[in-house]
């Protein structure tokens, strides 16, 4: 059994539209850049996770994505995961492969997460149909004679994290609209210096509270933007990484604590998710397994898919005092230039959202700066980081990563 | 009167219209679908009881971007009725920030969602300023 689990190679792709490539394209080309960042071959490779939600052009539907990069890339018959775990899709790829790695069955492994999602429209709603026509009969499990979207709240996920950050705000008495529209404020200037975001242009607080009102208070710019991108990262234990070539090991970046969680039963989350309870309980597993204390964390990823839900994460994550998530982000303290800099990709709402892609984008973000190769945007002598993804039902995934020694 | 019947199982119509949960009888958590099980403590055992028609505001979110067919803009709301938290929309009121407030008090209230090929009407609910 491997005692530690390293990221040797990692990429992504420039997130954002991609009319004339499919998937697999974008996920080979994320797939051999890991591959040649982590100065192997594919043949070093023995097992592949890939990770995709929404399925591709043609046959290729979700869950098929592994076996037809194989094809693209390299078929050398190792076992292949496809994984899907919603917005945490591609942070379950990439445990995948620490845990077939921590469990001896390979030393080095690669784990993919791709997207088209570019003019997806609205995630997560059904459609309401019409209450009128052929005979009412009761269906499912709540025996509804009618669509419910829009009738018994909203299905659409701009609603539902709308729901989440409010929620949090009234349990603490703080925040408004123009609180978090200044988050996505922040994100929007922090994506400016990332030459891999989709959308990199600043934003003022106007044009963000004036923009067109999805879901209030989420208006278009404080939503994730819908985009392709894919993003791969090579893992190999600790015993193989001291083997290899002094350059791979400087370059190597730690995994100190991996950690997926699923919802544990709460009162008030069988009527609105609570993406806070499993947040906090991977967090605290994370620092405890990692021997990281939050004040120790150089920067933060975390999952942006909307200005209402940064402000909890920051709570979730224990990036302040229980109730303090307002009073942190009031303090400047998660601007790229503060004491704990959030987000400093963009985030979701300017860097993009690709599903599967996101959750090893995050990490490479974080790895881009602990390896001291993130240009303008580098946060100076960053040494620990911490990257977080939700994907709502739910799956929550935090990794917790160091600078070689 | 045209005949109605409820737009979901848990709502319950006459003169006095309520929502019904739920309850594990094992350890008393709620729900409104039915369950194979209970989720806390996998007793398998529910029996149904009333939920409260009156509550407060703990979220909600003005939705004006929605799939084709749901008309916008709309009030979703959670409620905490006397303990348990309903999902449902804030009505007969103008869906802006100046008339739906987080903590503001509400009630029960019904109203007609469409009617059948048969002349059934189907009765949905939603939370009305109290």
């Amino acid at each position: 059994m491997a005692d530690d689990v390293w990221i040797l190679g990692i990429t992504m792709t420039k997130f954002g539209k991609y009319p004339d490539r499919d998937i697999v394209d974008l996920a080979a080309e994320a797939a051999r850049g890991a591959i040649a960042d982590a100065g192997v071959g594919m043949s070093d490779i023995g097992v592949l996770a890939a990770g995709n939600y929404m399925g591709g052009d043609g046959l290729l539907g979700p869950g098929r994505l592994g076996q037809a990069l194989q094809k693209q890339i390299g078929q050398t018959g190792v076992p292949v995961y496809n994984v899907m775990n919603a917005c945490a899709t591609g942070a379950t790829a990439l445990r995948t492969v620490l845990m077939a790695i921590k469990a001896g069955e390979t030393d080095i492994g690669l784990a993919v997460g791709a997207e088209k999602l570019s003019g997806a429209g609205l995630l997560g709603s059904g459609g309401a149909g019409k209450a009128d026509g052929a005979e009412f009969t009761p269906t499912g499990r709540v025996g509804q004679v009618a669509p419910l979207d829009g009738r018994i709240g909203t299905e659409t996920m701009p609603g539902v994290f709308a729901q989440v950050g409010m929620e949090y705000t009234h349990r603490y008495g703080k925040g408004d609209f123009e609180l978090f529209a200044r988050i996505s404020e922040k994100n929007h200037a922090h994506s400016t210096l990332n030459p891999l975001a989709a959308y990199t242009k600043r934003l003022t607080l106007d044009q963000i509270m004036n923009d067109v009102m999805v879901a209030y208070p989420n208006t278009r710019p404080m939503c994730s933007a819908n985009c392709d991108g894919a993003s791969a990262a090579v893992l190999v234990s600790g015993e193989r990484l001291k083997r290899m070539d002094p350059d791979l090991r400087r370059r190597a970046v730690k995994i100190s604590a991996s950690v997926l969680t699923s919802d544990p039963w709460t009162e008030t989350c069988q009527v609105l998710p609570d993406i806070n309870t499993l947040t906090r309980n991977a967090a605290e597993q994370a620092y405890t397994v990692a021997g990281v204390a939050p004040e120790d964390l150089d920067l933060v990823e975390l999952h942006d898919c909307f200005a209402t839900a940064e402000l909890v994460h920051y709570d979730n994550l224990m990036l302040c005092e229980p109730g303090g998530a307002v009073d942190l982000f009031e303090s400047g303290a998660t601007w790229r230039d503060g004491r704990l800099p959030v987000n400093v990709s963009g985030g979701l709402q300017s860097k993009g959202h690709p599903i599967a892609a996101t959750g090893i984008a995050n990490v490479w973000e974080v790895c881009h700066h602990l390896r001291g190769e993130a240009g303008d945007r580098q946060i100076e002598g960053a040494r620990v980081g911490l990257a977080h993804v939700i994907g709502l039902g739910s799956a929550c995934g935090v990794h917790i990563l160091e600078r070689a020694a | 009167m045209a005949e109605q019947v409820p737009l979901v199982d848990y709502l319950v119509l006459g003169d006095a219209p309520h929502l019904l949960a739920h309850e594990c009888a094992q350890c008393g958590a709620r729900y409104f679908d039915h369950r194979n099980a209970c989720a806390r403590c996998f007793g398998a055992e529910f029996r149904d009881v009333p939920v409260a028609g009156e509550g407060e505001v703990q979220s909600f979110t003005i939705v004006s971007f929605a799939a084709p067919g749901v008309a916008v803009p709309f009030v979703a709301a959670v409620v905490d009725c006397d303990g348990t938290w309903v999902k449902g929309n804030i009505i007969n009121t103008p869906s802006d920030p100046d008339h739906v407030r987080l903590g503001m008090k509400v009630r029960l209230a019904t109203y007609v969602v469409g009617t059948d090929s048969s002349g059934t009407e189907a009765v949905g609910f939603g939370f009305e300023p109290a």
